[in-house]
């Protein structure tokens, strides 16, 4: 029964896959070598940031990453937020694990939030492709609005979610 | 490529600074990564299968018929929802972005898109909600897409 219910999204697209490649075998086609590009992907990436995660959990001391990322840290918390996430690190999905064990730690929402934001929309490497294919005064804007736009979503969550005192991750893992 | 050697190039220094200090402590770590490995594997999978499914429906020949064939704000909501539903690599999305800018769309579609494209991922949200809660998942999504609209209202009226 868990089982079944761990397995059932997967099990079902495998099924919409078999549809498909009798339907529209094309669309099949290019699926399965999209699905294929991104398993590779993940197969290379994914241990390597669990075992991150890991590390993190057991060295980081907890003091520490609430002195640096946690409610009170103010406009350094922020600013090393930002700069952790500008790092060039990949896609997203990266992000989720290590964020997680961040939280667990102390860190803040808010900062968390401009982490994950900075990590997606304002990544070094991302910006110079973007400056070639859509010029600089175009990045710079979006640099500079996206930025402020997270810093605002943050403060908003810090809020949301501050009335749910259980917090679901910290239990977890 | 340069993801990989970024992580890995981490990974190699944190763990041999581990294994230095404890060796005790560096298998406890294995053994957290390995759990929480176990708890993601069928969101990984779910993850796989759909963005295998949406790129093949939503080619990039398709992304620019949809939002080069009108104008105005309702291209800019497609533009927007478009980029929340789709995780296509930088490399592929800036070059169509570009390309859909010359071909007539407005700065504020190609905002809207590549601003969502990058900060919404409703194919990456279960993986979110495993890690960081249902909740957590939902407000950082739908604010991010409230807040890429404002930015391409924005970035339209100023360029």
């Amino acid at each position: 029964m868990t089982t079944w219910k761990i397995f059932k999204f997967p099990i079902f697209l495998g099924l919409v896959y078999i549809i498909l490649i009798f339907w529209l075998p094309n669309t099949a086609e290019k699926s399965i070598s999209v699905a294929i590009d991104y398993a590779k992907e993940m197969f290379f990436i994914m241990p390597a940031v669990f075992v991150l995660m890991g590390l993190m959990e057991v060295w980081l001391p907890k003091d520490k990453i609430q002195k640096w990322l946690g409610t009170s840290s103010g406009m350094k918390g922020i600013f090393i937020s930002f700069l952790m996430g500008t790092l060039p690190t990949g896609p997203l999905y990266v992000a989720f694990p290590l964020t997680a064990s961040l939280l667990k730690k102390g860190a803040s929402i808010n900062n968390m939030v401009i982490f994950l934001g900075s990590w997606a929309a304002l990544k070094i490497p991302q910006l110079m492709v973007e400056i070639k294919f859509l010029g600089g005064s175009f990045v710079l804007l979006r640099f500079v609005l996206t930025f402020a736009v997270i810093v605002i979503i943050g403060v908003l969550m810090e809020l949301f979610m501050k009335k749910d005192s259980d917090k679901i991750w910290l239990g977890k893992t | 490529m340069a993801t990989i050697i970024t992580i890995y190039s981490i990974l190699t220094i944190g763990l041999l600074l581990s294994f230095w200090k404890s060796r005790q402590k560096t298998l406890k770590s294995f053994l957290i990564a390995g759990k929480a490995f176990l708890k993601m594997a069928p969101s990984l999978l779910t993850i796989l299968g759909i963005v295998g499914l949406i790129l093949g429906i939503l080619t990039p020949e398709t992304i620019s018929k949809l939002i080069g064939a009108e104008a105005g704000y309702s291209a800019t909501v497609i533009a927007a929802i478009l980029g929340a539903i789709t995780l296509i690599p930088s490399l592929v999305a800036f070059p169509l972005a570009g390309s859909l800018l010359r071909s007539g769309a407005t700065i504020m579609t190609i905002s809207a898109f590549i601003t969502t494209l990058i900060m919404v991922g409703v194919v990456t949200a279960p993986m979110e909600i495993k890690s960081l809660g249902k909740k957590f998942t939902l407000l950082r999504n739908g604010l991010s897409f409230l807040g890429a609209l404002i930015i391409a209202a924005i970035m339209g009226v100023i360029l």
